[in-house]
C-alpha cells in the first residue's frame, strides 16, 4: 500500500477572505496603519510647536481642510476599533487568579471601559 | 421521530488512484437527532463502503472525528444535523496533507507534542521516601483549564499562521507546555523555553483568537499563548537588564 | 531552534497597544476639533507650548508618541506578513526604521521647546 499525500495550499494574500472571524482579525491588524500616519501627525504638530507660534498656525491651518476632516475620522473609527478590540481579549492574555477563582473576564473588560471613559475626559478636559 | 433527506458533499481522495482530491455526493436519510458523524456511518455502512474517516468515542471526548464541516473545523460527533440545511459538505481537517478521504497525516503534529516535554519535570529529584506532591485546590486551578485538551487539531485547522507557515508549533502542543509550567510540581519551564520561546514557537503566534473559538473543550490556547509570551518578555527583560538574578 | 529576539519587539508592541487604546482616541477627538476649526481660542500656542516644556509633559508627550510608533511598527510587521509579504527582515528593519525615526524626530524636536 503506497502513501501519497496531497497537500491542499493555503493562498498567502488571500486566506483571510474565506473565513469572516479571519476579516475581522485583518481589520484590527491593518488599525495600526492608521496609528502609524495618526502618531506622525503629532510629531509634525510637535515639529511645527517647536518652530514657533507662526509655524504651529500653519500646522493647525493645514489641518483645517476635508482631507484633515476626513482623515481624523477615519483615525476615529479605526482607534476606537483597536481599542475595544484591546480591552476585549485582556482577560484571556493576563487572567486574574483569586483562591480557586478567575475574576470573571466581563469584569475586566468592562473595568477598561470604565478607565478608558475617565482617561479619555481627563484629556479631552486638558485638551479644550 | 423526524426524518430529512441531505446531500452529503465529502471530498474523497485515494493515493493509488488519484492525482488529486475531488467531492461525492451522498444522499443520507437523516434522523434530526443525527449528527455528521452518523451521516458519515451511514454512507459507509450502506452506500459506500470505501469511504475512510476516524472516529471512536462518538461523545466528543477522544478528538479523532475532526473535519471541516461547511468550511468549519468541527468534531464530527458534536455537528448536529438540525444545525445545518439540505446540503452539507465534509473535508479533511485544513492544513493537514490528506492521507485518504478524511484520514489526514498527523504526524508532524504527534512531533509538536513531543517537542515541548509534556511531562512533570520536578525542581529536584526526590526519594520515594520524600512522599507524594502536595498541591492545593488553587494551585490546581492554575492550569486545570489546560488539561482538558483531547489533541482534536481543530485549532491548528482553525489557525492562518499553521496555514501559513507549517513549521509553528502550533496552539495545541504550546497550550499543553503551558499546562506543565503553570503546575506548581513542574520545575522543566526553562527546559521547554527552547522550543517554546523560539520563533517557531509562541511568537509566530499573532493572536488571531481563531484556535480558542474553535476549540470543543473550551481550553482557551490563545489565552495560553499570549500568557507565554508574557512571562517569556518578562524573563527576556530580567536576563538583559538585571543578568545578576538567578533564576 | 534558537531563543527569539521577539520579546523586546513584543514587550513594546503590547506597551504601545495598551497607551493608544486608552489614550489615542481622545486624541484624535481633540485633532478632529482642530480639523473642524472650532474655538481656535482654544488652541493657544503658550499653553500648549507650556506643556510641551514641562519636563513631565515632556516625558508624557514622548512616552505616548514613542508606544505608538513601536506598537504600530511590530503589528505591521506581522500584517505584511499576514498579506503575503515574505521577506520579514526587509520589513522588520523598513517598520522599526521608520519607528526609529519617528522617535530620533520626536526626541529632537522636545530637546528644542
Amino acid at each position: 500500500m503506497s502513501r501519497k499525500p496531497y497537500l491542499r495550499e493555503v493562498p498567502k494574500t488571500t486566506w483571510f477572505l474565506r473565513q469572516p472571524r479571519y476579516m475581522r482579525y485583518m481589520a484590527r491588524e491593518v488599525t495600526c496603519i492608521f496609528i502609524f500616519a495618526y502618531t506622525f501627525l503629532l510629531i509634525c504638530a510637535l515639529g511645527s510647536l517647536a518652530d514657533g507660534p507662526d509655524a504651529f498656525q500653519e500646522f493647525l491651518n493645514s489641518l483645517r481642510s476635508p482631507w484633515g476632516v476626513l482623515f481624523n475620522l477615519a483615525v476615529l473609527v479605526v482607534t476606537a476599533y483597536h481599542s475595544l478590540s484591546w480591552f476585549v481579549v485582556t482577560p484571556q492574555a493576563m487572567p486574574i487568579q483569586r483562591g480557586e477563582e478567575f475574576v470573571p473576564g466581563n469584569i475586566i473588560v468592562n473595568a477598561h471601559y470604565g478607565a478608558w471613559a475617565v482617561v479619555s475626559l481627563i484629556i479631552l478636559i486638558w485638551g479644550m | 421521530m423526524s426524518e430529512r433527506q441531505i446531500q452529503l458533499e465529502v471530498l474523497r481522495y485515494n493515493p493509488e488512484t488519484d492525482s488529486a482530491p475531488r467531492f461525492q455526493t451522498y444522499a443520507v436519510p437523516c434522523l434530526n437527532e443525527w449528527v455528521v458523524l452518523d451521516a458519515l456511518n451511514y454512507v459507509k455502512e450502506n452506500l459506500d463502503p470505501t469511504l475512510s474517516y476516524r472516529w471512536s468515542c462518538h461523545m466528543a471526548v477522544c478528538g479523532s472525528c475532526g473535519m471541516m464541516i461547511n468550511g468549519e473545523p468541527k468534531l464530527g460527533c458534536k455537528a448536529f444535523i438540525h444545525e445545518y440545511g439540505d446540503s452539507i459538505r465534509v473535508e479533511p481537517l485544513a492544513h493537514f496533507p490528506i492521507e485518504r478521504d478524511l484520514v489526514t497525516v498527523v504526524e508532524d503534529f504527534i512531533a509538536k507534542l513531543a517537542s515541548v516535554k509534556p511531562y512533570l519535570i520536578p525542581r529536584e529529584d526526590q526519594p520515594i521516601s520524600a512522599g507524594e506532591f502536595k498541591q492545593t485546590p488553587a494551585e490546581l486551578m492554575k492550569f486545570k483549564q489546560y488539561t482538558l485538551c483531547i489533541n482534536c487539531m481543530l485549532c491548528y485547522a482553525a489557525c492562518p499562521q499553521y496555514g501559513l507557515v507549517p513549521e509553528f508549533v502550533g496552539p495545541a502542543a504550546l497550550a499543553l507546555a503551558h499546562r506543565y509550567n503553570q503546575d506548581s510540581r513542574d520545575g522543566g519551564r526553562d527546559q521547554r523555553q527552547e522550543v517554546v520561546a523560539s520563533d517557531e514557537g509562541v511568537w509566530e503566534c499573532s493572536f488571531v483568537g481563531a484556535c480558542s473559538e474553535v476549540c470543543p473543550k473550551h481550553v482557551d490556547p490563545a489565552g495560553a499563548l499570549q500568557q507565554i509570551k508574557v512571562a517569556s518578555t518578562i524573563d527576556w527583560y530580567k536576563e538583559h537588564l538585571m543578568p545578576w538574578v538567578k533564576k | 531552534m534558537a531563543k527569539s529576539n521577539k520579546p523586546i519587539f513584543w514587550g513594546l508592541f503590547a506597551a504601545g497597544g495598551t497607551v493608544t487604546a486608552f489614550v489615542t482616541p481622545a486624541l484624535v477627538l481633540i485633532t478632529l476639533f482642530a480639523a473642524f476649526g472650532a474655538g481656535m481660542d482654544m488652541f493657544t500656542y503658550e499653553a500648549i507650548h507650556a506643556f510641551a516644556a514641562w519636563w513631565l509633559g515632556k516625558l508624557i508627550i514622548l512616552g505616548v508618541i514613542l508606544l505608538s510608533l513601536w506598537h504600530a511598527a511590530h503589528r505591521l510587521r506581522v500584517t505584511a506578513h499576514d498579506f503575503g509579504i515574505r521577506a520579514d527582515t526587509v520589513v522588520a528593519y523598513v517598520v522599526y526604521g521608520l519607528a526609529a525615526l519617528g522617535t530620533l524626530m520626536t526626541i529632537v524636536y522636545l530637546l528644542r521647546i
